[in-house]
């Protein structure tokens, strides 16, 4: 079983190439990758002539809310939302119910993945027990069961010595451990960002400073231990510079930037539409300008787009009693490459790059890459597609996004996980 | 000019000529409190619901005297002893009034926004009467009414408020109210209890009560609520009162002999004013009450009346 995508112009950051190319995939994985290569007797032609042909799109943070909340999103609908929007793996987590804190759930996740998934899955462990912050979870026998990475995400650990215990006890298993940096006594209450329009609307704000301070102890807690800190979902400048020095020194901390807090500002929360709330909460034009500069430039190594499914109810009503969180799957390429890639905010190889290498290369996984032996997990877009977001349509079992109505050229065309196609 | 707005969210999306029309419609409907029979029929057939979340006396009751007197059928909702504690959405409760066909819904609630969520829901007028530490028009609106009867004028006068601006909702709509009408407004109080980025607001900030009463028309004392303390926003209520509560002394050595002093109510006698000043000649909060039905009608007549019915 064979497929060779033709004519398409392939972009593969990790070998180096930006070229109009062939690409043949034979038993799940990259056969070969060159110019006119012939179709082996029975494979399938894909006309990719106008199209973009990369690695597999990998969002390494992605709430799936299986097991214990399916009615807002499940495995099933997760992976089938992360296809339709071009990504070919995820990283799911923790924070389900039971909490992904011991071997069992992780297990659990992985069969509800074989079983009714059409994309990779990944699942991040716990770092506490409960996500409580209290004692470290079963940090080893998650390892072993196939967790990628550890994060009480959606939660700070605000005790620094569990923290720092975190790290050491997780550096013989090469996994880095993921930073939802925010202090929850600086943060306490809020539902915006503080700044000139959280005073106007009376919402309750948390400064910037609320992120910076744990950036800035999570960068120092890496340098003490060793260890690998990732940072989650980076919306600030002050975050941005704190990496970039942190970086600069040679301590093991890297970045992740979703799209929304590179495209939007808290203006948007003016309408009090509860699809601008979300933790860490949209900031100013500043930040969001320091995002774009630090994802170009690889302060910020990666794009995730924090996926947080939501039902109607619990996002609809009153701003400061909904839920935080916003979906990402079926949007993200999209508006990167009208937002970014259009105006020239971002190359198109950068931004490939963000999206499926780095990723890839950040959490250890297979794929990032169309060298030959490597798994065929595809993402194809069209930069052409002009389409406009109805979320209506979605594959996700959720609907809260803000970027409802928008009109937006460029999007994923062909999602190839495996060597089988997987959208449409 | 006349009226075209479905509802009353906010004094910021207003502009000058709007504001001054309800100040005027106010005005013009003061009269009826002092006649033998307060009632005209100028709402006759009318319904109005009071959808209070939050517990509030002198809003509610003010709301309820105006509809009546303008002889519209009033129902008070009030969160605790309706569905909202059965578990009920906002949402839900929302569209069932909605059922119900109201011409206008009066909604007090604790979350900022609320009363915009609501009026996108419904297709009856909406009137916001305080959501969280967003607005509160209707009380800038009587406050804005008292200070023209005493003052005669809005232009160039200057305004200190004082207190809790961050949590305070009647600052945001008398900042807003006063700047379109070409007054200075001041905010003081200790720094944990100002918004940052304030000034953007058009303001300026003192951060010692002698530099904000100090030659200002209107002294507008917010109330301090316990909760501040607990929340480390200042150190105790008796160092507050002792730097920011109000007194004859204070006022004597600081601020002008023909000052007004205003409060929203409810007043914490002895912590942000002190029982003299309250009950003071200075003092013009109960005007502030009374202004309060004439202002509720006003803005119930322009929401709900048919054309020409400002003249009952």
């Amino acid at each position: 079983m064979s497929t060779l995508i033709k004519h398409g112009r392939v972009i593969d950051p990790a070998n180096g190439v930006d070229a109009v190319q062939d690409v043949l995939i034979a038993d799940g994985k990259i056969e070969r990758v060159g110019k006119n290569l012939v179709a082996p007797v029975g494979a399938e032609v894909v006309d990719a002539a106008g199209k973009v042909v990369c690695p597999g799109f990998i969002d390494i943070h992605v709430h799936l809310r299986e097991p214990g909340y399916e009615y807002k999103e499940t495995v099933a609908t997760g992976t089938r939302a992360a296809a339709a929007g071009g990504f070919t793996a995820v990283a799911c987590m923790a924070n389900t119910n039971p909490v992904n804190d011991n071997g069992a759930v992780t297990d659990y996740i992985l069969a509800k993945a074989r079983v009714e998934g059409v994309v990779r899955v990944h699942p991040i462990g716990a770092v506490t027990k409960n996500l409580r912050g209290e004692e470290l979870a079963e940090l080893a026998e998650l390892a072993e069961a196939g967790c990628v990475a550890f994060s009480d995400d959606g939660r700070c650990v605000m005790n620094a010595a569990l923290y720092r215990r975190a790290l050491e006890y997780t550096l013989p298993f090469g996994l880095p451990v993921i930073s939802h940096a925010e202090d929850t006594h600086l943060s306490l209450g809020f539902t915006m960002n503080e700044g000139v329009v959280s005073t106007e609307i009376g919402l309750p704000g948390s400064p910037a400073a609320a992120e910076d301070v744990m950036v800035a102890r999570d960068i120092l807690l890496a340098e003490l231990t060793g260890a690998h800190v990732h940072i989650a979902h980076l919306s600030t400048a002050g975050a941005v510079r704190l990496v970039r020095d942190g970086k600069a020194r040679g301590v093991r901390v890297t970045a992740e930037v979703t799209p929304h807090h590179m495209i939007l500002t808290e203006e948007a929360v003016r309408s009090y539409d509860a699809n601008t709330k979300m933790a860490p909460p949209l900031r100013t034009k500043r930040d969001t300008e320091a995002l774009v500069e630090a994802l170009a430039d690889g302060t910020i190594d990666c794009i995730a787009t924090d996926h947080a499914p939501h039902a109607l109810a619990e996002k609809e009503g009153e701003f400061d009693r909904a839920a935080f969180g916003i979906v990402g799957l079926e949007t993200a390429v999209a508006v990167l490459m009208d937002r970014l890639v259009g105006p020239g905010l971002l190359p198109l190889g950068t931004l490939v790059s963000r999206l499926s290498r780095d990723p890839a290369r950040l959490l250890n996984l297979p794929g990032g890459s169309l060298a030959a032996g490597a798994p065929a997990d595809i993402t194809i877009l069209d930069p052409e597609r002009k389409a406009t977001v109805d979320p209506v349509k979605f594959r996700s079992k959720s609907r809260n996004t803000p970027f409802g109505g928008w009109t937006l050229t460029g999007g994923p065309w062909l999602t190839i996980v495996g060597g089988k196609v997987v959208r449409p | 000019m006349g009226w075209t707005r479905k509802d009353l969210l906010t004094m910021r999306e207003l502009d000058a000529g709007e504001i001054t029309l309800l100040v005027d419609t106010a005005a013009s409907l003061q009269e009826i409190a002092t006649r033998e029979i307060k009632k005209v029929p100028a709402l006759r057939g009318k319904t109005i619901v009071n959808l209070f979340y939050e517990p509030s006396t002198r809003t509610r009751t003010s709301f309820e005297i105006a509809g009546k007197w303008l002889s519209a059928d009033v129902i008070n909702f009030s969160a605790g002893v309706s569905s909202t504690s059965k578990g009920e959405s906002f949402i839900d409760t929302a569209k069932n009034i909605a059922a119900m066909s109201p011409d206008v819904v009066v909604v007090r609630h604790s979350s900022a926004g609320a009363a915009e969520v609501l009026a996108r829901q419904l297709s009856c007028s909406v009137v916001n009467a305080g959501d969280g530490a967003h607005e509160h028009p209707t009380q800038a609106l009587l406050d804005l009414l008292t200070i023209r009867e005493k003052r005669g004028h809005f232009d160039g006068l200057h305004v200190a408020i004082v207190g809790d601006i961050t949590n305070s909702r009647v600052a945001r709509s008398n900042i807003h109210a006063m700047r379109k009408l070409g007054m200075t407004v001041t905010v003081a109080g200790p720094p944990t209890l100002i918004p940052p980025f304030v000034q953007e607001l058009g303001v300026k900030v003192a951060y010692r009560l002698e530099d904000a009463i100090r030659d200002v028309d209107v002294i507008m004392m917010l109330r301090l609520q316990h909760e501040r303390m607990q929340a480390g926003l200042i150190p105790s209520v008796r160092e507050y009162s002792s730097y920011w509560g109000l007194t004859l002394d204070k006022l004597g050595r600081h601020a002008r002999p023909d000052v007004l002093i205003m409060h929203p109510g409810p007043v914490n006698r002895g912590v942000e004013l002190s029982p003299e000043v309250a009950d003071g000649p200075y003092s013009v909060i109960l005007d502030q009450v009374a202004k309060g039905v004439a202002v509720r009608m006003g803005v119930l007549l322009l929401l709900a009346g048919s054309k020409g019915a400002a003249a009952a």
